[in-house]
């Protein structure tokens, strides 16, 4: 091995990201109340529905589905705001890349997390769920392989376990930080958790292997869920559902919302966290034009389902376009273009608009709108089904816009307990980029053995 | 094996109603109060489609019962992820009420919106509680619930027949709307047997299936209203 002088974690740098973990203000002690507050509202609302029966919701025939879908298909579209972008800009070695990928792949999983409450919740007999799971029993009843109910169930453990994992991995060096910097019974569960590291030369390597290899897999694992979830309601044969690009169209509604929900959380984090000296206005410049990209994709494929299938002008799909385009839906249709398209373009599009506060606002905008989106795609094509007689109305219940503003509250709980336990931005990959650059452009030794040699060198616990 | 079927003779419904009631009857569908039923939540697992004709005052009611229509090709069946809904091997789209969850996915999928979804535990004011059918399960909150083609009735049938030892013969099953109805218009029987009564008027040149494009292929033929 080539010796080169062992660089040290600058002392700003463990300061500034480690901060938050070893001191706590007042205000986040009020927060955190509030959000658990919050939580156990919810929890409370849900032990009502199941005590009262499931008739407490606002669904009846022919709306069977309603908010609960809605917003799991909304939460599962923000899941795709980490783990894939993460995983993306990881393989293609961006190097804007550092600042943003723990908070974003944070998001996955706590985005995962509440999408998956609400299949349970939804349940007219949610203490069943468990007859979802494969498990071996004497009556030799399996759930049904063919239902796209049970694909999601599949694809939506598959991804929570693969995102868990990619959180994790990235999580192990700066673990070891945190227990070498702390005592008492942080130092045990810290080293608990950081599974022994020591920061050798092969535990670098091995460790970066890992993440590569994590960062592939993941990218096919995300875009299958979101297709899965569309095909909730591609399979079926209902009007303005049974539509093949759904799959595509989904997961260019979940990269669009994520990245909104990653830039609105990078805005709070840098503001509330003092992070102005590592979210600097280019990580937010990028992630807007990539904002933009999908904001017009997104455009493209409302265009293109619309368009074929007012063309197409089949009697059973109708109904269902003129309840969204002039109908009943047609304010909430309307304030999601303007929301998803008219407000966020201009914004992200000229330069001079597209600030960190702009990016905001338009993300907010973003979130909106695709709620709306995928309210839009499920209650209409359920109120008009194929035989008039049976049209019907859809409201939801207090019980529903509890629980689905709730878990709005219990994301925030997460995350506000996340900046607790893990330095927010990862402290080895800044630090390995700023050694990268150090080293220039003129000999780009191998990322794992610049690795080892530096980073492992100054990581407390190396001796 | 008997492949069970039904036919339904527009031209003979007067829009009565008694089907229906004879279903609540014999099937033990509660009725759910008038301030559910305006949020939509009424059973009922047969009922009249009524829709008007023409401008007034020439204006003309047509009446259509509806029922599940037990298709071969059901969509209801493949979408639900516990199995609890099947095809039977006589042709009936059963649902396993024990083992339903309660996804509502394959009330979504039914083109025909013939399946409902039990909101809250029913409830029967005394002395109502005494008349239910002790033959059909009653279903609690959080289930999917559908015609069943009376099978408890089949099943009785086939007991009977067994008991006196002989063969089912047609007519030996009928299901609560058909017994009830005062026109006759619907019938029910082994379709496989080409000298049921079922058979003959499925084959009739007024008979058409609902929504046949969706390539459902139902189980239940209507048969045309022929003066016109």
């Amino acid at each position: 091995m080539p010796q080169t002088p062992p660089v040290t974690f600058e002392k700003d740098i463990t300061r500034d990201l480690l901060s938050p973990l070893f001191q706590t203000g007042k205000k986040y002690y009020f927060m955190l109340a509030f959000l658990i507050a919050v939580a156990l509202y919810v929890v409370g609302v849900w032990g009502y529905q199941l005590y009262a029966g499931i008739g407490v919701v606002g669904k009846n025939r022919p709306s069977f589905w309603g908010f609960y879908i809605t917003s799991f298909v909304f939460w599962i579209g923000i899941s795709h705001a980490g783990t894939l972008i993460s995983a993306i800009l990881r393989v293609v070695q961006a190097e804007w890349r550092r600042p943003i990928t723990r908070c974003a792949e944070a998001i996955t999983t706590f985005a995962l997390i509440c999408g998956s409450l609400f299949p349970i919740i939804h349940l007219g007999r949610a203490w069943k769920f468990m007859w979802f799971v494969p498990y071996p029993n004497s009556r030799y009843l399996w759930p049904n392989f063919q239902s796209p109910l049970m694909w999601d169930f599949m694809a939506i453990n598959t991804y929570l376990t693969g995102s868990v994992t990619y959180l994790y991995l990235p999580m192990i060096p700066d673990l070891a930080l945190v227990r070498d910097k702390s005592t008492g019974w942080r130092r045990s569960v810290y080293s608990v958790l950081a599974l022994g590291w020591r920061g050798t030369e092969r535990e670098w390597l091995r460790l970066e292997k890992a993440i590569s290899i994590m960062a592939i897999l993941i990218i096919p694992v995300a875009v299958s869920v979101h297709t899965i979830v569309s095909w909730d309601f591609a399979m079926t044969i209902m009007p303005m559902w049974h539509s093949t690009i759904f799959g595509p169209y989904f997961v260019t509604g979940a990269i669009f919302s994520g990245i909104a929900a990653l830039l609105l959380a990078m805005t709070v984090i840098r503001k509330t966290l003092h992070l102005e000296k590592y979210l600097l206005p280019v990580h937010f410049d990028n992630l807007g034009k990539l904002l933009l990209t999908m904001s017009l994709l997104w455009f493209y494929f409302t265009f293109a389902e619309y368009m074929t299938t007012w063309y197409g002008n089949e009697a059973a799909e109708m109904p269902v376009f003129w309840a969204k385009v002039s109908g009943p839906y047609a304010p909430l249709f309307w304030a999601m273009v303007v929301c998803n398209f008219i407000i966020p373009f201009p914004i992200l599009a000229i330069r001079r608009l597209r600030t960190i506060g702009g990016m905001a606002v338009a993300s907010l905008f973003i979130l909106v709108g695709m709620w709306l989106e995928r309210f839009l795609i499920i209650v209409p094509t359920l109120i008009n089904p194929y035989l008039p007689y049976n049209y019907g109305f859809y409201r939801p219940s207090w019980v529903e816009v509890s629980i689905a503003l709730g878990t709005f509250g219990i994301f925030t709980l997460l995350y506000f307990l996340f900046i607790k336990f893990s330095p927010i931005i990862s402290v080895w990959e800044i630090e390995e980029g700023r050694h990268l650059a150090e080293a220039g452009a003129s000999h780009e030794p191998a990322v794992g053995a610049s690795l080892s040699n530096h980073v492992s060198a100054h990581l407390p616990g190396n001796v | 094996m008997p492949q069970w079927g039904m036919t339904i003779d527009l031209d003979r419904c007067t829009g009565c109603e008694a089907c229906v009631v004879a279903c609540h009857a014999e099937n033990n569908i509660p009725t759910v109060g008038d301030e559910q039923a305006a949020r939509g939540r009424a059973q009922h697992w047969i009922r009249i489609e009524r829709y008007f004709e023409g401008e007034f005052p020439d204006v003309r009611a047509k009446f259509r019962p509806v029922l599940c229509q037990q298709c071969d090709a059901a969509p209801c069946e493949p979408v639900c992820p516990v199995n609890a809904t099947y095809h039977s091997p006589e042709g009936l789209n059963v649902q396993v009420y024990n083992r339903c969850v309660g996804t509502r996915f394959c009330a979504n999928n039914c083109p025909y919106t013939v399946r409902f979804f039990t909101w809250f535990d029913p409830e029967w004011p005394s002395p109502l509680d005494e008349q239910l059918n002790p033959d059909v399960s009653i279903r609690t909150s959080g289930i999917m619930e559908k015609c069943t083609f009376c099978v408890q009735r089949i099943r009785r049938a086939r007991d009977t027949a067994k008991d006196e030892e002989r063969d089912l013969q047609d007519g030996d099953v009928q299901p609560a709307c058909a017994q009830a109805c005062p026109a006759q218009a619907i019938v029910f029987g082994d379709l496989s047997d080409p000298d049921s009564k079922v058979s003959r008027l499925a084959n009739s040149r007024r008979g058409f299936r609902l929504l046949e494009e969706l390539g459902t292929r139902p189980r239940v033929i209507y048969l045309k209203e022929a003066g016109e």
